[in-house]
């Protein structure tokens, strides 16, 4: 752990548009699993395999549109959106924060309509259009609400962004977005720890006063 | 979360069918079931999801508005019929909960939504309602949140809907099925006090399922008003919350409708306050004197004594805001 910490600091300045510090992590894990992982971990892993057996078979179909993608899956019913956006589909944008609908970090569009990806079951979203943090941009071109974040400093740690930028185009699409205290309040599911708010209300207010069609 | 099978219910048939086998529960929104679920303080064996059932119209009838029990509260807080008729509700809705949970939040899985009370969401803690006979936890623990009124030496837990607090004001009719056919419960009786069993939150009778809410009309659109007072300004339970409605004519008030949420395991009508509002003018003075009324019978716990004054603080308020006066 010392170690991951220790490369956070360097790992600022690097291009954003490398992954560079996914892969460490990802690295990191394997090699802390490779390290826990002798005859009586790998024999208990070896138990597990009726449970996979019978996982499989509890597994349903999931049909469901990502960023204008067609994904046909098998989900466990209690595999949340978030979780199979993040871990079968691996659109890590979306944060897991609380993950009980208290903090809005997992927000995503379903048919167009902001959700807590947390509490929304994968099952349930069968036949319908998600879009997450990924699907904004166009190509290289960034959508103008994440332009305006960029620009005003909508964030610090930068982990409730993806979750506030997309509850802030849905905040001007619903037409909620037309004086400060209205933006506030359709904005008040979700927090940010590092208090940026001035700053995601200001960025919120240029996307909407030009006129940008979000 | 504990695997569960789940059904996609093409009909209001199959629906029923299958909510009659014990160990199984109705997904609506999932807002806060799926919470529930993930902390263990429930886990049913199977789902049934009844989001393809078409219960989701909002319709004026002749004698009122009929709303479906799988309407989002994000659309009946905005649907015209609900703001231009009963604007008491639409406040009430949005003073609930954030946008995103708006917009998977059904009527229906509003009205069945269960107590905030922390002791019984940890699962660690003793919990009647959770786990009955194992004591309260919140009885001689932290109990800023919990009630002033109707409390049980089992249970002090509060209902936590805005929505249900509006509809319990309104006069609103539940309408419900189930093997034994339809039938309608009024609101101010949908949910129960905790007595003897507080693990029952309300009389909806087992394999019985929610089909909509109907709002009689009235003359209360002019003034009316929903108060919530709470911990942060917007995304948190109530502290207290206050629906009041008043038919003002001539200066004098014709009819009064008052409803507290916060302070009760149900939606708290004050009936009594209501009645001597009846016939006076729409004076502080005279909302002061109902709001004393509401209050006869309040008990406070070690935590929640500032109920004792903020509930009849609000009443005034509300009643000052529905009146026009504020």
């Amino acid at each position: 752990m010392e170690n991951e910490n220790a490369n956070f600091g360097p790992e600022h300045e690097l291009d954003p548009k490398d992954n560079s510090r996914r892969t460490f992590l990802k690295q990191s894990a394997l090699i802390t699993t490779v390290a826990l992982t002798p005859g009586i971990a790998a024999k208990a892993a070896d138990m597990h395999i009726d449970e996979k057996i019978a996982e499989a078979f509890e597994r349903v179909p999931l049909k469901m549109e990502v960023n204008g993608k067609a994904h046909s899956l098998m989900v466990e019913p209690r595999s949340t959106l978030l979780d199979i956006l993040r871990e079968q589909l691996d659109l890590t944008g979306t944060k897991k924060g609380c993950d009980y609908g208290q903090c809005g970090a997992c927000t995503v569009h379903v048919d167009g309509h902001r959700v807590n990806s947390c509490l929304t079951l994968g099952v349930m979203v069968n036949g319908k259009k998600v879009t997450t943090i990924e699907g904004l941009a166009k190509g290289d071109t960034l959508h103008p609400m994440q332009e305006a974040f960029l620009k005003h400093d909508g964030f610090q740690c930068g982990y409730c962004t993806p979750g506030q930028i997309m509850s802030a185009v849905a905040c001007i699409r619903e037409g909620h977005a037309n004086s400060e205290p209205e933006i506030r309040e359709y904005m008040s599911g979700n927090i940010c720890r590092c208090g940026a708010y001035p700053n995601i209300v200001n960025a919120i207010q240029e996307v909407k006063g030009g006129g940008f069609v979000v | 979360m504990k695997q569960f099978q789940y059904l996609r219910a093409s009909s209001q048939q199959e629906a029923l069918t299958a909510i009659a086998k014990p160990g199984t529960k109705i997904i609506a929104g999932g807002t806060n079931l799926v919470d529930l679920m993930k902390r263990g303080v429930t886990a049913p064996d199977k789902l049934v999801d009844i989001n393809h059932l078409p219960l989701k119209g909002i319709v004026a009838t002749k004698t009122g508005l009929h709303i479906g029990a799988l309407a989002l509260n994000s659309v009946v807080s905005e649907n015209s019929l609900v703001v231009q008729k009963q604007p008491l509700l639409a406040m009430a809705l949005k003073a609930g909960a954030s946008p995103q949970l708006r917009n998977m939040a059904t009527v229906g899985g509003n009205m069945m939504q269960r107590t905030r009370c922390t002791y019984f969401y940890d699962t660690t803690m003793p919990c009647n309602k959770r786990e009955p006979g194992t004591g309260c936890g919140a009885m001689e623990g932290y109990n800023r949140m919990h009630a002033i009124f109707g409390a049980s030496d089992h249970c002090i837990a509060v209902h936590p809907s805005d929505m249900c607090i509006g509809l319990a004001a309104l006069d609103a009719v539940v309408i419900v099925t189930g093997k034994k056919g339809e039938r309608r419960i009024p609101m101010t009786e949908f949910h129960r006090l905790p007595e003897d069993h507080p693990e029952l939150d309300n009389t909806l009778a087992p394999g019985e399922l929610i089909l909509g809410v109907e709002i009689p009309d009235n003359h209360f659109a002019k003034n009316s008003y929903y108060l919530k007072v709470r911990d942060r300004q917007s995304y948190a339970f109530a502290l207290v919350s206050v629906a009041a409605a008043l038919e003002i004519s001539g200066g004098a008030i014709k009819q009064a409708r008052l409803a507290m949420g916060g302070v009760a395991h149900k939606p708290w009508r004050l009936f009594e306050a209501e009645k001597a509002l009846v016939g006076k003018a729409a004076t502080e003075e005279n909302f002061k004197h109902a709001a004393e009324i509401a209050m006869q019978g309040a008990k406070a716990y070690e935590y929640n004594a500032f109920k004792l004054r903020l509930a009849p603080a609000s009443i005034t308020e509300a009643l000052k805001h529905a009146a026009g006066m504020a």
